[in-house]
């Protein structure tokens, strides 16, 4: 029972192959396109590199890349096999290409959808990421005379002026750490001799926050000290201002940015799936029309073309059944290693004897 | 003798009309390019206006938009005429439209000169402009609660951080003006009594900056408040202290944004003008080479093509004889009537 018959004559044949040079060009560019994206999504991956604690996230951009490349080269051999499907001569010599073929162009929409499904999947790793490096990001943020730790203050003051967020979670994370470095503390002053004596680990912790957490579109000038403390501002409430800093907290601001990333690309890789997948399909009914035509007598006929020459299931049974005989071949040689020379001997002669038997007698 | 002739067999005809039309479709492309540097200019300059006062010029953008718009309608025409131009039968019926076409072109060049010009003198106005508006826009910083200047404040705070810059000239122009607003100032304090009668004016002056004059770039949390006073702050010292906010003045800054993006479009429409007399002379080599064939029912004959029938002196004497002639054929007919009516 062959899978979804269709019937070609030699001018449906020729309008597939033109069909499918011109959709095999267009799955040519909507790779590069992936292949972009996923160039693009890399980039803004590794410009925050420094605020995340591993990089399992760069998965999602390194299989878009590794696809958008293999997609172009799959499409750019299937605009050829177009080309040569109508001349008689050169059509035979891709066939043997072709099984490949299908299965890469499978291995690849495959992949495609992996991805979707990756980048909902990861939000939850990525959010773990953030919070690490965030953490470590305000814990280092005064260390500005450490090597290698130098510019953290300047990417972290960076970070929440572009992304408009204050802290990990909110801007009480800064309350927590003592963000000042001691090098600008005058320890003989009892205002800091206080509050360094006033905790365990001897760190010069303030109610107040770095410049970067100031929201532009407050109407007051930005109050960045002495926070929880009504009396330090005039007409000032800690409780009801809502406009003084930034609200959010960065890793909100930064999983919502790239969540909203991934998400807008979401269909653009679901087109190019769409695409991906007919062009599988066209191929598969032109390799099946143009070897029916070449088996015919006359190649201009009407030949068939069909997705499987088989019903599925019984594809697949004989799919299992080739694999098991591979299988299976390799046991037997495996087996017969083995064993000992004279018994592979004696079934050799029984073998012949077998044969002998078996063969027609010759004619007297 | 004609202006720069030169000799053409069939096969040079082809290939100067096909290279044509190819320069044309760049030309195009050109122009779309010219139409959405227009685009952009006029955006960036919206975005901005607050800080020059909403009294900006948009002339050069919307004659940048106008020209693009013409470099491509004036471009596609050129092409058509040259897709046609090997097949006799569609050729003559351009023919009567290529000297209008022509002189449209040399009026185009002239526009296009006319802007590129105005690229590189606007950047005066934009630079007077930029001085007038920014001194207003700090001046009205505190003025968050009147209406038409609430958002002067985000505008001017999201300007100097994106641009790192500090105050009109530099960080000193926020110490001249009162940029708390009234609202937020505790005025049965002493010491902000005593600040506001310091002055003639009654401004509450301070030698402080906003938060968005902060380097981010300094190892040193921020000092905004009383920059030149040594003693309030630990180990500090304001005239060698560089990296706490931004030295650059927000006038320098923009303008030198402004100029370089005018400076590069000015580049471009010289180039546009360049590649515009280059379609012009193939075009008309084109169209003088396809009129001078001996033969014109064998395509394979030799012709010649020029850029000016007589040599350019001849042509500009004609020019002006034929000036003179319309002036006299109106001096004589006017002669004819007054002495029709006596």
């Amino acid at each position: 029972m062959v899978l979804l018959k269709m019937k070609f004559n030699q001018q449906r044949r020729v309008r597939l192959a033109q069909g499918l040079w011109l959709l095999s060009w267009l799955a040519v560019m909507s790779g590069t396109f992936v292949f972009c994206l996923g160039v693009y999504l890399k980039t803004e991956l590794v410009r925050r590199a420094e605020v995340m604690d591993n990089t399992e996230i760069h998965v999602v951009p390194n299989i878009l890349m590794m696809v958008g490349l293999a997609s172009i080269g799959t499409n750019w051999v299937a605009s050829r096999v177009c080309q040569d499907s109508l001349d008689a001569s050169r059509f035979p010599r891709w066939k043997v290409l072709l099984l490949a073929w299908f299965a890469v162009a499978a291995l690849i929409c495959c992949l495609l959808l992996a991805v979707v499904v990756l980048s909902y999947a990861l939000q939850g790793r990525l959010e773990e990421s953030l919070k690490v490096g965030l953490r470590n990001g305000i814990r280092f943020y005064k260390d500005t005379d450490v090597p290698g730790r130098c510019f953290q203050k300047e990417t972290i003051d960076r970070l929440q002026m572009e992304f408009r967020c204050c802290g990990n979670s909110n801007f009480k994370d800064w309350f927590e750490v003592q963000w000042v470095n001691n090098r600008y503390l005058d320890f003989t002053a009892k205002d800091v001799k206080d509050r360094v004596r006033s905790n365990v680990d001897s760190r010069y912790l303030l109610d107040g926050v770095p410049f970067s957490c100031c929201n532009p579109a407050s109407p007051r000038p930005c109050l960045q000290y002495h926070l929880t403390d009504n009396n330090a501002h005039y007409s000032y409430d800690f409780h009801s201002e809502e406009l003084n800093l930034h609200h959010r907290g960065c890793r909100q601001a930064l999983t919502d940015y790239y969540m909203d990333l991934m998400n807008s690309t979401g269909p653009g890789v679901l087109s190019v799936i769409l695409i991906q997948v007919s062009v599988l399909l066209s191929m598969r009914y032109l390799q099946t029309a143009i070897e029916g035509a070449m088996a015919l007598e006359s190649p201009e006929g009407d030949s068939e073309g069909y997705l499987l020459e088989k019903g599925v299931k019984e594809t697949f049974e004989d799919l299992k059944a080739q694999v098991l005989v591979m299988l299976k071949f390799d046991q037997a040689e495996a087996k017969a290693a083995d064993v000992c020379p004279e018994a592979a001997e004696a079934e050799k002669g029984a073998d012949n004897a077998a044969e002998k038997a078996a063969s027609p007698p010759p004619p007297s | 003798m004609p202006f720069m002739p030169v000799k053409f067999t069939l096969q040079k005809r082809v290939k100067l009309a096909q290279a044509l039309w190819m320069l044309y479709w760049l030309s195009v492309i050109v122009g779309i390019f010219i139409f959405s540097l227009g685009i952009f200019f006029k955006i960036e300059l919206r975005k901005r206006s607050e800080v020059m006062d909403n009294n900006e010029s948009h002339l050069v953008p919307n004659l940048l938009i106008l020209v693009g718009l013409l470099a491509c309608g004036v471009n596609t025409f050129g092409g058509k005429v040259c897709h046609d131009s090997l097949d006799p039968m569609k050729f003559t019926k351009w023919k009567p439209m290529l000297k209008p076409y022509l002189l449209l072109c040399c009026g185009f060049n002239a526009l296009l000169l006319l802007a590129a010009l105005l690229c590189f003198l606007m950047q005066f106005a934009v630079y007077l402009t930029l001085a007038e508006g920014l001194k207003n826009s700090i001046k009205f910083y505190k003025d968050t609660d009147t209406p038409g200047r609430c958002f002067m404040k985000r505008t001017l705070d999201t300007t100097q951080i994106e641009f790192r810059c500090c105050g009109n000239n530099n960080f000193r122009d926020w110490f001249e003006v009162q940029w708390i607003s009234n609202r937020y100032l505790d005025m049965s304090n002493d010491a902000v009594k005593d600040r506001v009668l310091s002055n003639v004016e009654g401004k509450y002056l301070m030698d402080s900056v906003p938060f968005s004059c902060c380097n981010p770039g300094s190892p040193r949390p921020c000092i905004q408040h009383h920059l030149t006073n040594n003693s309030a702050h630990y180990d500090y010292d304001h005239r060698i202290e560089e990296l706490n906010i931004w030295s650059r003045g927000c006038h320098e800054a923009l303008f030198s944004y402004f100029s370089g993006m005018m400076t590069s479009i000015g580049v471009l429409i010289v180039a546009t003008i360049a590649l515009e007399t280059a379609d012009m002379a193939g075009l008309k080599y084109l169209t003088t080479a396809l009129d001078t064939m001996e033969d014109p029912e064998n395509p394979e004959c030799e012709s010649e093509g020029w850029l000016l029938e007589k040599s350019v002196k001849e042509t500009f004497s004609l020019q002006l004889a034929k000036l003179k002639m319309l002036g006299k054929s109106n001096q004589v007919e006017e002669g004819g009537n007054s002495q029709g009516t006596t």
